[in-house]
């Protein structure tokens, strides 16, 4: 697969033609809506002018249409924003400019992130990289599959619940979601704030820290961004690995276990302790998620009204502008989770829902702390299964949130994780790792990811 | 399976200012049964005592300075912005 040290000095002119050529070649997998061809040009002929020079000087990449950016529309994959152009970028975007990175185009999504399939976007889904009849994964769907089929060396996401990690495990990409604060998040439409992150998917690790390196860091236009503390490191003394027992019953797929469990003996002959570490309170982890996130969404929706920006309905009361704006705007799983949303928030329910989510979530919190006085990192899979068929779970919303079962925990406790790729099931299906630390251990897991990879 | 009638959707959807057609509800009316039926379980957890979190950062009342900051966006390129603008506003239908 192809890594940014292929693209380091060369024409960025060249890099960027070859780049767009290969997303034209893929267009099969849907995994792109739109190409910026005409800013990523003016932008490559700075570059080798040397106006701009940096680390990723030349280097093309691709966000997730949910990052604001300027030379083309920025969609959220809905049709609300189908013809929005952004009047700025988002600061993720603006970090990698800095550093001669050129955006090539934008990946496709579910839309609003609501989904782990892709196949809620507006503009119809994306398709598995190693299989077309499968689904990408998502919400991050477009950014994993432009990635595993080598049109860019990396790609940006958001990941707030496993967005990021799930279609890097369905795709065979490295898939980084940082500690909750590690990256500037302005600019970026909003999901759920307690849980929303930014983050990379890239084929190499080494490649996923350099960008993640470049992007970290407190930004005066988004209050949660911490003190930058992420310091690219390798692994000089054995760790003590934690295996979390409830993500590897026989509930989880065979191969996806055989293949978690030959990663985890790999890392015993690398001289890492290994132990099973139970955290009983998983089991509840996506049921807080499915009762925090969709406050959250339903209040952070609650921007898309018609009037100040996006598509606004054929209305002839203002009440109806809302009303339609919004009924033709969102997809069903954006309405499913505003009305959940509501419910939860309403009085009434409130404290039997709401409250009571946010209470479990302290216990679950306190039970990964407790882990990581004796460990340094838990491991399990990203996900139960590999890549599902296109289709398979999109009449049960259940089972379709059931595959973010193993993601969830670490975005609730918002602890950095990554996904990283290890090997494939028989039918040739990519697996991923699930490596989690406590907060800001981010560079410990991407040394270790690095480690494995050798 | 949480029981959820066609007049809970529709008050919903009023709260979340959606207008919905009859089949809209009538499918949100199942899923929105089916995901509460799935979250109940957390009532079987005992949070006597437990405070509830609802930000994982560690900071507090991060400050600026009381200065207006415009982020480089001018008024004229928020207004072209809206589906409806006249004179330096946004238009929409009459409220009354």
């Amino acid at each position: 697969m192809v890594k940014i040290s292929d693209f380091l000095n060369l024409s960025a002119r060249e890099n960027v033609e070859r780049a767009l050529a290969k997303a034209r070649e893929h267009e099969a997998f849907h995994a792109l809506l739109s190409l910026s061809e005409d800013r990523a040009l003016e932008r490559a002929a700075k570059v080798d002018a040397g106006e701009i020079t940096g680390r990723l000087a030349g280097v093309p990449f691709i966000a997730k249409d949910n990052f604001l950016t300027l030379g083309d529309t920025t969609t959220a994959a809905s049709k609300f924003l189908e013809n929005f152009k952004a009047p700025l970028q988002a600061t993720a975007i603006e970090k990698l400019e800095a550093e001669g990175a050129i955006c090539i185009g934008k990946a496709n999504l579910d839309a609003y992130a609501h989904g782990g399939s892709t196949e809620n976007s507006a503009f119809g889904p994306t398709k598995n990289a190693h299989d077309q009849a499968r689904v990408a994964g998502g919400s991050s769907g477009g950014s994993a599959v432009v990635v595993a089929l080598d049109i860019v060396p990396f790609a940006l996401g958001s990941d707030t619940g496993g967005s990021i990690r799930q279609p890097a495990s369905f795709n065979g990409v490295v898939g980084v979601k940082p500690t909750y604060g590690t990256v500037s998040r302005y600019g970026v439409v909003a999901m759920a704030s307690s849980t929303d992150t930014i983050g990379v998917l890239s084929a190499d690790v080494e490649d996923a820290e350099l960008v993640m390196d470049i992007l970290s860091g407190q930004d005066r236009k988004d209050m949660t961004t911490l003190p930058d503390f992420f310091v690219p490191t390798l692994i000089e003394s054995p760790k003590r690995i934690g295996v979390i027992k409830e993500f590897m019953t026989e509930d989880v797929d065979a191969d996806v276990r055989a293949r978690v469990t030959e990663y985890i003996e790999a890392m015993k002959t690398k001289g890492h302790t290994v132990e099973e570490v139970s955290l009983p309170m998983v089991k509840y982890a996506l049921g807080i998620y499915y009762i925090v996130v969709p406050a959250e969404i339903s209040s952070n929706l609650g921007r898309y009204d018609g009037i100040r920006y996006g598509a606004r309905a054929e209305a002839s009361s203002l009440g109806e502008v809302y009303g339609l704006s919004r009924d033709q705007g969102f997809m069903p799983e954006n309405k499913r989770r505003i009305m959940i949303g509501s419910y939860v928030l309403s009085s009434g329910f409130f404290d039997a829902y709401y409250l009571q989510a946010q209470k479990a979530r302290t216990l679950l919190i306190n039970e990964f702390n407790k882990i990581f006085e004796s460990f340094d990192v838990i491991v399990g899979p990203v996900a139960p299964t590999p890549a599902f068929k296109l289709g398979e779970n999109t009449e049960d919303p259940v089972k379709m949130y059931l595959a973010d079962i193993m993601t969830v925990p670490a975005s609730l406790a918002g602890l950095p994780a990554v996904s990283v790729p290890a090997g494939v099931t028989n039918e040739g299906l990519p697996v991923g790792v699930q490596l989690i630390g406590p907060r800001k251990s981010d560079a410990l897991l991407l040394a270790l990811a690095k480690e494995g990879e050798k | 399976m949480t029981d959820i009638s066609t007049s809970d959707v529709q008050h919903l959807a009023q709260l979340s200012s959606l207008q919905l057609d009859d089949h809209e509800v009538e499918a949100l009316r199942v899923d929105l049964g089916n995901i509460l039926g799935y979250i109940d379980q957390l009532s079987e957890l005992n949070t006597e005592g437990v405070e509830p979190t609802y930000q994982v950062t560690d900071l507090q009342n991060v400050w600026r300075d009381d200065v207006i900051d415009n982020y480089d966006l001018g008024r004229d390129e928020l207004l072209a912005l809206a589906p409806d603008a006249d004179s330096n506003q946004i238009k929409v239908p009459k409220v009354l």
